[in-house]
């Protein structure tokens, strides 16, 4: 609800202003990893934001949980896991590639194919097509049928 | 009585949608001239109703009449007068007025400036422009009344507008989105008038190109325009967030740019006409969808929709019957038979195509993301989010697929082109692109292989745009008359595609090279950004017109000298008691640096504050506005007017006449 916001009324729910929390990590790479979980990670509870951006307390929980599990070795798999299984597939904002979200990965690509299939198509139709003079064999075909009307 | 005179003014608006829409479209199949005439003065009948009705809303504003319930809810009378001016669309019902007085707008537009077209068609797209207005001003009036009342219990004060709404950006970008969104209701009114008179021609394509153009430049714009606004607004430093509601004017955008190119090909080269009509109608539908969605509270979840589905019905039924009469009207009318025009494999044809498609599948992927959370949570499969990470792993690929072809796309001939002809300066692009993406991100922060590669991607297009222009200067001693031939389409396509290549760069650097700090500072004390010491000296307390809150001072320096003083802000409003973050931001054209403030910490009048250091995130919007930008110097093609002139002696004229 961020930038439309002000066309749709959806600011009503959101909570403003920015995070900002000081977490000291162990180590430079952890403080990476965590910036970039706290962007893939759902509030369970808001309207539509990452934990990053909200101030409600369970996305604080959250990011506390989310900073001792980093500091305790775990890998992003486990920790992302640990969280679908305690708030359901809705915490993670980058679908899993397993279950129906597959479809979601799949799409595009699906889409991709089917049209360059059709552009492939429709150029090799056109690429046959006699030669009429050109620019005007629309216009002819046209004046043609507006005499017959 | 200033409420009652403005709903008055609305009613009889809708009622002269109603003419519009019913006298034009008999009288042009009842070949009653007079009927056909009547659309022009009931367009200006109409939009000047509208105004009316919209000035009034806005009068009341500004008079601070809290007995209206929307300025209750909307405005406090400490808000400052231009605030109370843009809190008339900081909401629901007056950014559906506003939408409304958009939408005859450009109808009145239509009404004046295409004047020259064949009567019959003329009065069709205006009718149809018509019967779009009658769904909205009767959605205004029946579910979102903006006159509606708070009587008796009149409240002494207003609720105040939001405090993120209270920002100049606002005033801009939601009337310039809606030029844009609503803009594509032309394109669609050619469309379906075509359709209706089984007229699909160059000459139809000609006629709603530069409509189309500007309803996308437009919509380019308002996109950039909420960008920037989300960037120094929000507080946390982002541009983009693949947001629902973002994502609802972004479809419209990505089947409007298909459109654009679309229609190039109809106009020069008349093919292709039944794939064109179809993207107008589409990208049109994809602007009543994002209505839908943004305003049925959908979004929210599905049963909020079905618990309140007042609006959310009445949107849904109205999409419906445009999206299915289209359709339906599409499948009778619209030409299946090749037009018997050959292109080659290598054609701009077919490179236009390939953007066609490219831009239809990001269209389709971002639809498909938006809608499956929503989908699998009517059909009981559990709730899902879709969100950046997806978006961009599937979307930055896409686009990238499009730079090869853009890169050859403006010097390749229509109809059959032979490579030969230009693979030298292709292979001198090839190599300049290469070499420049190995060589440039050493001017930032030393080698990064998606920042070279983004890079090479951009230089590769402005690689092409220059070999074009050299391909066209061949032979001639002189720069100046081979430039002053290029008709103003041309040089829109240039800028355009000039912006997309810096939206390109700045997209990838930004993302790449932005360093952000979280940290906690006490007055005196410095942090180090990328070359940058940024020193705090402390908050102090500040008053605004409606609001408290603490101003910070941060200064940065290099080696020693001064860049920038930063004051970012802490405001909590009177009104409302809500807590905004105002970010301080030093703009530059290589890098901004950017200062929000979080929480007082302590006694020693610490706080926590957020430091970033975005490098080349200006060239992001820069980049956008050119986009736009060219999207307008496209209007100035004199074809246009040309074409207008000879409309008149066209032969559809003397047939009808």
């Amino acid at each position: 609800m961020r930038f439309c916001a002000s066309l749709f009324l959806w600011w009503l729910t959101l909570p403003v202003g920015a995070v900002i929390e000081t977490y000291e990590f162990s180590r430079p790479e952890l403080e990476v990893r965590y910036h970039q979980l706290v962007e893939e990670l759902r509030c369970p509870k808001c309207q539509n934001q990452t934990i990053a951006d909200s101030n409600a307390p369970i996305s604080e929980d959250l990011r506390r949980r989310l900073y001792e599990e980093l500091e305790a070795g775990r890998s992003d798999d486990e920790i992302v896991q640990g969280m679908v299984k305690r708030y359901g597939e809705f915490v993670r904002y980058n679908p899993s590639t397993e279950g129906a979200t597959r479809w979601l990965w799949l799409a595009p690509w699906l889409f991709l194919g089917l049209g360059t299939l059709a552009m492939i198509g429709v150029t090799v139709r056109r690429n046959r097509s006699v030669e009429t003079p050109r620019d005007y064999a629309s216009d002819i075909a046209e004046l043609l049928e507006e005499t017959k009307e | 009585m200033i409420a009652e005179y403005g709903l008055f003014a609305l009613i009889m608006a809708l009622i002269t949608a109603c003419g519009l829409t019913a006298i034009p479209m008999w009288a042009s199949f009842a070949g009653n001239g007079a009927g056909m005439n009547a659309a022009r003065p009931l367009a200006a009948a109409n939009f000047t109703f509208v105004a009316i009705s919209f000035a009034l809303l806005t009068t009341a504003f500004l008079q601070d009449d809290f007995s209206l319930v929307v300025v209750a809810n909307n405005s406090n009378s400490l808000l400052p007068a231009f605030y109370k001016f843009s809190a008339v669309w900081g909401n629901h019902e007056g950014s559906m007025l506003l939408w409304i007085l958009v939408l005859c707008a450009w109808t009145f537009a239509v009404a004046l400036f295409s004047a020259d077209l064949p009567q019959i068609m003329y009065a069709r797209v205006l009718s149809v422009m018509g019967a779009i207005g009658v769904g909205f001003i009767g959605f205004s009036l029946f579910t979102s009344n903006p006159f509606a009342r708070n009587l008796p219990d009149v409240p002494l004060d207003g609720k105040d507008l939001n405090p993120l709404l209270q920002d100049p950006g606002l005033i801009i970008h939601p009337p310039v989105l809606y030029m844009g969104y609503v803009g594509f209701s032309v394109a669609f009114a050619f469309a379906i008038a075509a359709l209706l008179g089984g007229r699909l021609d160059a000459a139809w394509a000609r006629w709603s190109r530069p409509w189309t153009n500007a309803a996308w430049a437009f919509l380019t714009l308002g996109i950039m325009l909420g960008s920037w606004w989300a960037y120094y607004e929000l507080g946390w430093g982002g541009w983009w967030f693949w947001d629902p509601v973002e994502n609802a004017s972004f479809m419209p955008w990505l089947a409007g740019t298909a459109l654009v190119h679309s229609l190039a090909v109809t106009e020069k080269r008349g093919v292709f006409k039944s794939w064109t009509v179809l993207l107008a109608i589409a990208s049109f539908s994809l602007s009543l969808l994002g209505t839908f969605l943004v305003r049925s509270g959908v979004l929210t979840s599905v049963h909020a929709f079905a618990a309140d589905p007042e609006r959310g019905m009445y949107i849904l039924v109205f999409l419906l019957v445009v999206v299915g009469g289209s359709l339906v009207l599409y499948a009778l009318r619209a030409p299946a038979v090749n037009s018997g025009i050959r292109n080659a494999w290598l054609s701009r044809e077919t490179l236009l195509l390939f953007n066609n498609v490219v831009f239809l599948v990001a269209t389709l992927t971002v639809l498909f993301g938006t809608l499956f959370p929503l989908l699998m949570d009517a059909l009981g499969q559990g709730k899902y989010s879709v969100g950046p990470p997806y978006f961009n792993a599937v979307f930055v690929p896409l686009m990238a697929l499009l730079v090869p072809v853009m890169g050859i796309g403006p010097f390749t001939r229509w109809r059959e082109d032979r490579a030969k002809r230009w693979m030298h300066p292709a292979w001198v692009s090839a190599v300049s692109a290469l070499i420049a993406g190995a060589l440039l991100p050493f001017l930032g922060q030393g080698f990064n292989v998606w920042v070279a590669l983004s890079v090479l991607l951009a230089v590769w297009i402005i690689a092409g745009l220059w070999t074009d222009l050299r391909l066209k200067k061949a032979g001639s001693h002189a720069w100046w008359p081979v430039l002053r031939r290029q008709s103003a389409s041309y040089w829109g396509m240039m800028f355009a595609h000039l912006g997309f290549a810096m939206c390109i760069i700045s997209v990838t650097v930004v993302t790449q090279w932005n360093v952000e700090k979280d940290l906690r500072m006490s007055p005196g004390q410095t942090a180090d950004l990328a070359g940058y010491r940024f020193e705090f000296h402390g908050a102090s307390a500040i008053t605004g017109p409606n609001f408290r809150g603490d101003e910070g001072v941060v200064t940065v320096t290099v080696d020693g000298r001064r860049v920038a003083e930063l004051r970012p802000q802490k405001r909590q409003y009177v009104a409302s008691g809500q807590i905004m973050t105002e970010a301080a931001i030093d703009a530059g054209f290589t890098r901004d640096l950017y200062v929000a403030m979080g929480e007082a910490l302590g006694q020693d009048g610490a706080w926590s504050v957020r430091l970033h250091y975005k490098p080349l995130v200006r060239w992001m919007w820069i980049g956008a506005t050119l986009i736009g930008f060219g999207g307008f110097i496209t209007l100035l093609d004199r074809r246009y007017r040309r074409v207008s002139v000879a409309a008149r002696q066209s032969p559809e004229e003397l047939a009808h006449a």
